[in-house]
């Protein structure tokens, strides 16, 4: 396997662009459902632009939630989003409110994981833009596709896309599981933790607000550790 | 619920989660220097992509349960463990969830 390390950032980027991309259908569809015209589906994938939030705003609508509810679970999963740009911005650097103001639309879960996934910095730059804009054009476009044909979609193809969600998500984290990430027994802990929380949580709290309470509960369950880490690290 | 409550929701739901990406960008430079801050965000990835496998794996709306993406999940992961490429591992996990779907129909 002698591909160069940029090609490699490119194909992974575009690769999961696509694949998240297309899932913009199940979007559009579920907006739909919920009420939503095609131009107001489309407006979310366009102005909100994060999955999950979107989700949680049609789900909530669908349930038969109001504005404030539906409004608090794309907010609440927002935050997420907060976090990433932290990541991001010694990795991104982006120069000047207006670069800033553009980059900050593009800061998802995928972009995110890609670009911190990069082995060097121009690699992470590299893959947050590509992924970024293969998503960013894909989800669009299905979005309307799903919100005018929603019912179009078979029952097979949806089930396809099921099932390659969160294969997608566990290709994202493999890397951080394998014997040469630093600190991998660490991050397979955190990675399980995440996953048990999550499930453990699921029966009890409105639909997409597990995820978050998860990745919460993995940090302050690691936090004195963490703490004493970097206190031996500043020594 | 109307269409200008709606699209109320959607406006200030879009612009809100915007602020939200825009806010992570503008804290300072010093804030994110901080050593517990990084140390926390170096392991935020894994405890997120954790639960998101979790969920879209194994759960719908408030139930867990055991489907087509549970196989597709299996089949990605023996993928992975093979060293095969992202988009194939992708399409291999859709085929099995797409497999189950016809065989359970």
């Amino acid at each position: 396997m002698s591909r160069s390390p940029r090609a490699a950032t490119l194909r992974d980027a575009v690769g999961l662009g696509v694949a998240v991309g297309l899932y913009g259908t199940a979007f559009g569809a579920a907006a739909a459902a919920a009420g939503l015209s095609p131009l107001q589906a489309l407006t979310m994938s366009l102005l909100m632009f994060t999955g999950a939030s979107q989700f949680a705003l049609v789900g909530v609508l669908g349930a038969g939630g109001g504005a404030v509810a539906a409004v608090a679970g794309a907010l609440l999963l927002g935050t997420r989003n907060t976090v990433y740009g932290v990541r991001l911005l010694p990795l991104l650097r982006p120069r000047g409110a207006w670069r800033r103001m553009a980059t900050a639309h593009w800061v998802i879960d995928e972009t995110t994981a890609l670009a911190v996934s990069a082995p060097e910095r121009a690699l992470a730059r590299l893959a947050f833009t590509a992924g970024g804009a293969t998503i960013f054009t894909l989800w669009n476009a299905t979005t309307l596709v799903g919100a005018l044909g929603a019912a179009a979609l078979g029952t097979t193809a949806r089930a396809a896309l099921d099932a390659v969600v969160p294969a997608a998500f566990l290709a994202l984290l493999w890397p951080r599981l394998q014997p040469g990430f630093p600190e991998a027994a660490a991050q397979r802990r955190v990675a399980l933790g995440g996953a048990v929380v999550a499930l453990a949580l699921t029966p009890f709290v409105p639909a997409g607000v597990q995820v978050v309470a998860a990745v919460v509960a993995v940090a302050l369950a690691g936090r004195p550790r963490r703490a004493a880490a970097a206190a031996e690290e500043a020594a | 619920m109307s269409s200008g409550a709606l699209w109320a929701v959607v406006l200030a739901g879009g612009v809100g989660c915007y602020l939200l990406k825009l806010a992570g960008l503008s804290v300072p430079a010093a804030w994110v220097q901080r050593p517990w801050v990084t140390r926390v965000v170096e392991f935020v990835p894994a405890a997120l992509l954790g639960a998101l496998v979790a969920v879209q794996a194994a759960t719908s709306a408030h139930h867990l349960v055991a489907d087509g993406r549970l196989v597709g999940l299996a089949v990605a992961a023996l993928a992975l463990a093979l060293r095969a490429p992202f988009i194939v591992v992708l399409v291999l996990a859709g085929a099995a969830g797409a497999l189950v779907a016809v065989l359970t129909g």
